[in-house]
């Protein structure tokens, strides 16, 4: 009986259709890029090196977190929702005269709140060995988040750019003479809010 | 004799395997891409903390990253534990671990290396702190803390 030859299929195509499907694939799975807050520690010091570091009660923006999650600061409770406000205005205070006089600062120059960000301003974060990580970090986020603020409102009025966008520009940019542009705004915009926050434990 | 020539002109025409490389790399290149991100399988609990603040990590190559929680098997108890790479450890493994993961970055790298804290929400502070103390001690002082994107009112 006359059973029909199957004509071989053509196989030129298939490696396009794989192409495609990689290509596919590699562009729908998104990687699970971990998101971070960045911090920085003290260097470890032996218990016999005394070093005493005098700063000023009003330039030290007090925050405590009972092993309760209850959160103090400058000695009175305080809602989380809002820590950020609070940090805001601790640093923009700008309280400062003379050589300590801070020009870009907006805040009330209350004499008894914080002299300077660039030099003075110091966040001092104890928490106790109980205190919940969540707490924590929520703690931390609003820190930060003062800090974000502060720096963007500089960012704009110097270069009329988002401080977000900027950071971002800067970790895209190949390396070359516009990257060190960028970085040298970063680096100015860092050095009038250097963040300066010290952790410590509740002992 | 002639059994074996019956079958002859009756045959499927072979198919072709042209495309078989294609196929094979294609699966090969997916699992690549899609394998990387689990190098470890965690024995701790690691609900991290949500924040609307982090950063991405741009990169990987320099982060190194420890897990603290409690154990996922409850027969280990339901104190916070630390896990440093597939296995638990103690707060004195942790300069170890430090060390050791120095150990294959370059020498350019190695100031840049920032060393993370992947910590459940429910931890507590206490061995937190403990473990920044011997990063502090190995001088390893750029630190990080993993979370999830998300608004501060999930962290209940």
């Amino acid at each position: 009986m006359g059973r029909r030859k199957i004509p071989e299929i053509n196989a030129g195509s298939m490696a396009d259709i794989a192409f495609l499907l990689l290509i596919f694939f590699l562009v729908t799975t998104t990687m699970n890029q971990d998101r971070i807050l960045t911090a920085k520690l003290p260097p470890w010091l032996p218990d016999n090196a005394n070093v005493d570091i005098i700063i000023k009660e009003k330039n030290i923006f007090k925050i405590l977190v009972s092993k309760d999650d209850v959160l103090l600061v400058e000695n009175e409770r305080m809602n989380i929702k809002d820590l950020r406000q609070a940090a805001i205005n601790f640093l923009d205070n700008g309280g400062g005269t003379g050589e300590n006089s801070c020009s870009y600062c907006k805040g009330k120059k209350d004499p008894k709140s914080s002299d300077n960000p660039a030099v003075k301003a110091v966040m001092s974060l104890k928490n106790d060995r109980g205190t919940s990580n969540k707490m924590y970090m929520s703690i931390q986020n609003e820190l930060i988040a003062a800090y974000n603020f502060l720096r963007n409102r500089s960012s704009l009025e110097k270069y009329d750019l988002d401080w977000a966008t900027l950071e971002e520009e800067y970790k895209d940019a190949s390396p070359g003479p516009k990257k060190a542009a960028l970085k040298k705004k970063i680096k100015a915009i860092k050095a009038l809010w250097p963040k300066k926050i010290s952790e410590s434990v509740n002992k | 004799m002639g059994k074996f020539k019956k079958k002859k002109g009756g045959e499927l025409p072979a198919i072709s395997t042209a495309s078989l490389p294609d196929i094979v790399f294609m699966l090969l290149f997916f699992f690549m891409t899609t394998t990387v991100m689990r190098d470890s399988s965690a024995l701790v609990k690691n609900e991290l903390a949500f924040s609307d603040q982090a950063t991405k990590i741009k990169d990987k190559n320099l982060y190194e990253y420890l897990m603290i929680g409690a154990p996922t098997d409850k027969k280990y108890g339901t104190n916070p534990k630390i896990q440093l790479n597939d296995v638990f450890g103690s707060v004195d493994e942790v300069r170890g671990f430090v060390r050791e993961s120095l150990v294959s970055k370059s020498d350019v790298d190695k100031p840049k290396v920032t060393f993370g804290f992947k910590a459940d929400m429910d931890a507590t502070m206490g061995i937190i702190s403990d473990v920044k103390d011997e990063l502090r001690k190995e001088n390893a002082l750029k630190i990080a803390y993993y979370t999830r994107t998300g608004e501060l009112s999930m962290n209940k």
